[in-house]
Formats: C-alpha cells, structure tokens, sequence
C-alpha cells in the first residue's frame, strides 16, 4: 500500500512491545549500590551551593549523607520536609540547572553528584511502602479552600493540614495533579504522580472536589463567604493560538492536549499519530510534545522555533534529549500560514526570521514549507480565570511577599502567579510559603478577633 | 634499570617483594602462581605439629571505606590445615623448580624445645631458605599458647629463638606481633635470642564490626563470632610507626627487618625500605587484586629508584631512619602557614568548616557578602587539617614563613626539665 501524501494519521505505527519500551521510566532508579557510588561523591560542602540553587532549600548534603548510612527515613524526611513533590521534582526538575548546576564537582570534573537520581533513590521506598512520615497537626477549627489541585495546590493544602487547618481542595479536571498529571512527559513519570499524590494526601485532612471550575461551578465570593481563607493555584488553562491561516485545519491540535490524552491513554497502540509532525513553540511543552511523537512512532518530526536554540526557554539538557530521540529542531523560523487539502493539514509554511537592528524578531521574507500531517502548538500558555478576578498585571495574579493578592483572604500560588519561573519546584515552594503565611494571617486575625 | 635483587640474611630473592606468610601461600598450586607472576619469595602458610588443624567457616571480615572496598581485613583462619608432610613435600618441590626465589617456611609449634627440635630438621630437608617463627597470631592459636601468646613475653621469644638457632642452619626470622605496648622489647628479645632478623607486624587483635541484625561480630559463623587479626592498607601506619622504632632503637640498629602491614604498591613498600626493611611482605592486596599486582610493584619501584638514581635497594635503604626522632627534638621556631590557591578553589567550603569548628577559626567564609575562603595568617597554626579536606590537589598547600633559628622543647623555657645552657 502506497504511503499517504498527506493526512496521513494512523494508530499502532509501532508494535505495543516497542511502545511500551519507548515509554518506559526514561532514567531508570539507582539501586543501592549505585545510590551510594554516587551519594559517596558528594563533598559535603558547608553552606553548599547546591541548597542555595533549590527554590525549595532541600538540605542536600545532608540527606546524601543520610543516604550513605542507609538513614533513608532521615534522607526523605530532609527531601518531603523541604519540598513534599519531591518524588516528581526528582524525576522532572532540570537539575542541571539548578542544584547539579551549582555543585562544585563541576569544576574539577565537569561530573556533578547526581542528585536528581540520589533524591529519587531517598524517596522511592516512601510510596512503595506507603511510609508515614508527616503528622496531621491538631484540628484548629479553620477551613481553607485551594483552588487548583496541581503541585502549588496540593502543596498548599499538605502544609496546612501538617499545621491543623482543613483544606478543600477543588479542581477542574477528573483527577489531581495538574500538570503533574497532565502534563509532564509519561516517560519521566509514568504512572508515579497519582502515587505520589494518594501518598501525600494519606495525611489526612485534605478533601478533593474534582471537575469543580471557577466562576463557572463555583465563585470566588462563595468560598471566601464559607471559608477562612482561599489559595489561588489555578495555573494556566489557556492556550495561546498562532492566529494565522488554517489554524481550524484538522491535525492542527494544542500541544498540552496532545500531552493529556497521552499521559491519559491506556492503549498507546490505539492512539493515532502523524506520519509528519510539526511542533511550533520552544518551551518543555513543545519538547514534550515532539519527544513522544517520536516515541510514538512519527517518521519524521519538527520542531520549530521562531527565535535561536539559545533563546528556547527549554532547558538545554531538554532539547539535546530532544534532538537525541530524533526530532529536527529549526530555528529562526516562524509559522505563517497553515496549509491544507481538504479541510486537513499538509504543510506549515514558516518565514525565516532575525533580528533587526533594534534586536526586535522580524522575518526575512524567504519562506520555508514543512510538510506535515499533524501539527501541534506549543507557544505557550495563559491565565484562564472568570468571575471576580484579583488583580492581574502582564497575564498573571499580583500577590505581595507573602502571595497574597488584591483581594482580602485570598492567597494565590504556581505558574498562575509566574515568578521567575515556571518549574515544578518553583510552584511547590509557593504553595508552601503560602500556606504558612495564610497560617500567620489567620493567627494575627484571632489574636486581634 | 635499577637492580632490586635482595639478600636478607643469606637469603636471595630477585626482588623485595615477599608474600606474607597467609592463605596465598598455602599451598603448591598458590605459590606456582606467584613466582609465576613475578614475586620475589614466600613466606610459606604457618606449619604445625600433626594433627593439623581445623578451620571454620567465614574467616574474613572487611571494613569498607566510603566505597573503597577492603580499607582493613580481619581474619579468624588458623596456620595450615593440610597434614605436615604434604606441605612439607610440596615445599621441596617448589623450591627445586624455582631456585633463585626466597622460599621461607613459618614455623608454630609449642612452646617447648623438643617441639621445634623435632620439627625444624623436616624443614631443613625441604631445602628451604630460612624458618619464620609464627609469634604474632592473635586468634585462636594464641588460647593454645601459641602466637601471640608467645610473642607478647620477650622472655619466650628470646627462649625458641635459641632453640632454633641451636637446633637448625637455616637463618631465623622472628614474626612480631603488634598486640604488645613497646614492639622494642620483643624485638631485642629475638636478637639477643640469636634470630638473624625480624618481620613485623602480625596482625592487629580486632573486631572488624558488629552485624546489628544478628548482634554479633563479623565474620559470624553460626550466630557467634570472635575477635581476629586485623590487616590491610588501614593498618599501614602502625607497621610504619613500629618499623621505625625498632630500626632507630640503639640496641637493635642496623638489624634484618623485614617489613609487613598493608603494603600494596611500589610507594609503600618504598617506604618501609626507608625506614630500613630489607625485604617487604604482601598480603591483603594480593588477596583483593590477585597476584598480578606485583608486576607494578617492580615496575614503579625500578622507575621511580631510576629517577631518583638509586642503583641498588641498599642505596636508599633506611634514609628516612634518621629523620625519624622524639617530639621533644622538633624546631619550635618552624612555622607555616595554609595558603588558598583561588584559581584552584572549588568553593566547597570544608576547610572553613573544619577550621572554623575543629580548630583555629583561621579560614574566611566570605569576602565583601560573598563566599569566599581565604587564610588569616595570624590565626593560622600552620596544623595542615584544611589542606587534608581539600578536596582539590595543591588548592591549598603550606608555606613557609619563619626565619629563626632552631629551638626545641629540650630548651623551651615552659619545660620544667629544659637543658639550661651553662
């Protein structure tokens, strides 16, 4: 049978043995021997670099040294005490540029101590076991609704039911997690988010309310009414559109969606799949998305970014995976029409771009054309939020030092917020601080009651 | 290329390189093994009176270091376990087949003189070289009054050295053990007995560890253990310290040595050499590597005698004897000082912390609000513990900074017993 020229979309290209393979834990975990190999290299730095390059502050050094002992109770109590994701951030965080990028064994030796992994090896017996590491605190008669069950939300609500208070935690979708869930790659996490979340909310206290929205099945003034306080980590549920020609074509889907129904899928081999994809946007997401559709069989995939590979938000370790598995990664192109044959899509025709003299993007005018069965947006995603709405400034919620926003006895946490970043870690160390500041507020209002 | 050809006491050997009395060199087949690979001589597995005896099982136990496996081995197997004329038998054959290598036979029987009348002209017959007096083992044949039990009285040592000096030709090597206060006295014990040299340490009475499942010692046979000798590279230091003792003592200076304890390559046989042993035995290295390490023993110790123009062993045998003295003569005036190599710091920060904490408080943490490790020369001691965990080679080094002349304690004006000039 002769290769479709386009629309060329078909489930099951690889065999459910090699799909099941390509999907598998993409870096698999240390066993013990190997753990303390690598937990031996760390120098126990005083004051060390590495901490300081955790937005959580995990006391590194020290649960490596913990390891080394086999105190693994200790090592995961340093790791879940500073960052109760620590499962996921062990699997998902970009280590390289963040506490392994700081360790001063890159000096010498360009190797640093492999700490992503080492924190894995600390964690993993917590949820196998289903080990009891943190105490509900003692009920303090407050309820506190979350707003989001993603990692700054579940953050949240752990804190505060550590301290007594009780938490709803309220999300659109079917499960928790977020992104956890949703979004990250299945070969980083497999199926360990719904794990490491049953475990964390094994704490008690905690009470999940799924495909609840805001401001559409429930609003802003009716928690705050019935709650003492509300934290915000709604993330970003919209999806920015290329708004261009053929954007409408069949094939033409969002990158996060593509994500979700993978991370969702039970049948890989049932799940379709281009022959040709194009994947627009530089971020993880685009990365995400390009990666599995290798992974799931796509010949021939592309990612194209409007900017240079050093302008990409990401990470370099992401992109070199990327290019690894067999995705071509264009720059300095971006998409100008869509284009299609009956009602579905072929090609993306892209225009070449540079930077002008004042260092704005502008396009050269010479045109490039990628054929394409499939393509898939990654350029980026926004704030989606209705009904009363706090204070917003640039796409995002306005909170103060101690996250909270325009409105009294509202908190707000996660990418929703958009600090510096938008990492995992960076939305756990949200949620904490929120909920211990949330904690102050609410002690302040009693004294003064 | 230099010449590494020994003669201890009489006996040759193409290099210093022995292996120690122990499992290794149990029997034929083991032995074959290592002159084949290269090793000078052996010091044959301990042999005993008829009936021989019986072992357990599990004999070793290992300390492992921050990943390094074997830093220490402790072992509770006793001398040969195989009847006296196999080994016996074997030894004459080995020792036909290979002339030129030191063939020395470790020797343990009661301490009484018909015991090691009876036994010695056997070993002579074989053709063996020299008899090695087993006096060190402290486990097992010690309770038996033997090993140790020996070696720990200078009065018994002095006694069987005599008796085999009387009784046999061979030249007599006399095993010190370690498990004693002042390894002087023993060791003047052996020569004033006659004993033509000594060989030091024997291992060192230990428990490796405790199995906290089982709540009982390491090796454990069948839920009980028991005390053991302890050797390997963790043991290095207290052969070194004991070798210079006994090679800088007035009443046994100039005398054979042969140096034993964790010796695993060229540099630290190298270095019982200059604190003058004549030969050196190996074991826990050829037990954790095989016998093929000795291969880079001659190697590096031919290369690095090359470079330094030593012809001979005896040329740079026991130079380091007489830099080895008592506190009381060290300057007193010699001062240095840790210096920071800034381009080399990889900002761990250890030698701030172990300053800061263990010592001297002399190491900055940071300069102007950012990390920074840096010296205080007025608080330095020049004690050399930041330059030990620095992990970095030559980040830190020593320098020196004093300019009078010596002074030492013997005239110290705090020494109630000072020297005073008259």
């Amino acid at each position: 049978m002769p290769r479709q020229e386009i629309a060329d979309i078909a489930a099951g290209r690889l065999s459910a043995a090699q799909l099941a393979e390509n999907f598998s834990d993409v870096s698999p975990p240390l066993d013990r021997q190997a753990a303390l190999t690598a937990a031996q290299r760390c120098f126990f730095c005083y004051d060390a670099p590495c901490i300081k390059a955790c937005p959580t502050a995990i006391d590194i050094p020290s649960f490596i040294r913990r390891i080394t002992t086999d105190n693994l109770r200790g090592a995961a109590l340093d790791i879940l005490g500073a960052n109760i994701f620590g499962g996921t951030c062990s699997r998902v965080c970009p280590t390289e540029i963040l506490c392994e990028g700081s360790c001063v064994r890159n000096r010498p030796e360009d190797a640093p101590v492999r700490i992503g992994a080492l924190q894995r090896y600390a964690t993993d017996w917590v949820y196998r076991d289903d080990a009891r590491l943190f105490e509900r605190g003692r009920d303090s008669g407050r309820r506190i609704a979350v707003v989001g069950a993603g990692p700054a939300g579940l953050a949240c609500a752990h804190a505060l039911a550590r301290i007594g208070h009780r938490v709803v935690v309220f999300d659109a979708h079917a499960k928790p997690g977020g992104l956890n869930e949703y979004g990250i790659a299945r070969y980083k996490v497999l199926d360990f988010a719904a794990r490491e979340i049953d475990w964390l909310l094994s704490i008690g206290g905690i009470e999940l309310r799924h495909d609840v929205t805001l401001g559409s099945n429930v609003a802003l003034a009716e928690l705050r009414r019935d709650y003492d306080a509300v934290f915000l980590s709604l993330g970003l549920a919209g999806v920015n559109a290329l708004g261009i020609e053929g954007e409408s074509l069949q094939g033409v889907h969002n990158a996060v969606d593509f994500i979700a129904v993978l991370r969702q899928s039970n049948d890989l081999d049932r799940l379709g799949i281009g022959r040709r994809v194009v994947v627009i946007g530089g971020g993880n997401t685009a990365i995400d998305a390009a990666v599995q559709s290798r992974k799931l069989g796509a010949e021939h995939v592309t990612l194209a970014y409007r900017r240079g590979t050093a302008q990409m938000s990401a990470t370099a370790a992401e992109r070199e995976f990327a290019q690894t598995e067999g995705v071509n990664v264009i720059e300095w192109v971006q998409p100008r029409r869509i284009v299609g044959s009956a009602g579905k899509v072929s090609a993306v025709e892209f225009e070449y771009t540079q930077l002008d003299a004042h260092g704005r993007l502008a396009g050269t005018g010479e045109l490039l054309s990628v054929s394409a069965d499939v393509v898939l947006k990654a350029v980026g995603q926004v704030l989606s939020i209705a009904g009363e709405v706090p204070e917003i400034r640039k796409g995002r919620i306005v909170v103060d030092v101690d996250y909270a926003t325009s409105i009294p006895g509202v908190w707000a946490g996660g990418d929703c917020i958009g600090t510096s970043t938008d990492l995992t870690v960076q939305a756990v160390e949200d949620g904490k601080r929120a909920a211990h500041a949330i904690d102050r507020a609410l002690a302040a209002a009693s004294t003064r009651g | 290329m230099a010449d590494l050809s020994c003669n201890f006491v009489g006996v040759r050997s193409p290099n210093p390189f022995w292996l120690a009395s122990a499992p290794p060199t149990d029997k034929a087949y083991n032995v074959h093994r290592a002159f084949e690979a290269g090793w000078g001589g052996v010091v044959w597995k301990t042999l005993g009176e008829d009936p021989h005896i019986v072992n357990v099982s599990s004999r070793y136990g290992a300390v492992q270091w921050n990943g390094q496996r074997i830093a220490g081995l402790n072992n509770i197997e006793l001398i040969t376990d195989r009847p006296l004329q196999v080994n016996l038998d074997e030894i004459r054959q080995v020792k036909r087949d290979w002339p030129d290598r030191a063939m020395v036979v470790s020797l343990m029987v009661p301490c009484d003189e018909a015991s090691w009348k009876r036994i010695l002209p056997m070993v002579e017959d074989t053709g063996a070289d020299a008899v090695e007096l087993n006096f060190g083992c402290p486990h097992g044949m010690s309770e038996r009054g033997m090993g140790s039990a020996v070696g720990q009285v200078p009065e018994y040592i002095e006694m069987v050295a005599r008796w085999v000096k009387q009784h046999s030709r061979l030249p007599c090597i006399v095993k010190l053990t370690p498990n004693i206060t002042d390894i002087r006295k023993p060791a003047r014990a052996a020569f004033a007995g006659g004993a033509d040299a000594v060989s030091l340490i024997n291992t060192i009475n230990s428990i490796t560890s405790i199995d906290l499942d089982l709540m009982a010692p390491t090796p454990t046979v069948d839920g009980k253990g028991t005390h053991g000798g302890y050797c390997g590279p963790a043991v290095r230091p207290i052969a070194l310290a004991m070798v210079a003792e006994i090679s800088r003592d007035p009443v046994t200076l100039g005398k054979a040595l042969s140096a034993i304890g964790g010796i695993g390559t060229w540099r630290d046989a190298a270095e019982f050499i200059a604190l003058g042993a004549g030969t050196v035995q190996v074991c826990t290295a050829a037990m954790h590597y095989g016998f093929r390490i000795v291969d880079d023993m001659i190697s590096g110790l031919s290369n690095w005698m090359d470079g330094k123009g030593y012809a001979r062993i005896d040329d740079f045998r026991g130079r380091a004897v007489a830099n080895v003295t008592d506190w009381q003569f060290l300057n007193l005036n010699y001062d240095i000082k840790a210096c920071i190599d800034q381009d080399k710091c990889i900002q761990c920060g250890l030698c701030h912390i172990a300053c800061e904490d263990t010592a001297h408080q002399a190491i900055t943490r940071e300069k102007n609000g950012v990390r920074h490790f840096e010296v205080i020369d007025a608080e330095c001691v020049g004690c050399n513990l930041c330059m030990h965990v620095c992990p970095v080679e030559n980040c830190i080094t020593m320098q020196r900074v004093d300019n009078r002349p010596h002074a030492d304690w013997t005239t110290h004006p705090n020494n109630p017993l000072r020297v005073v000039a008259t």
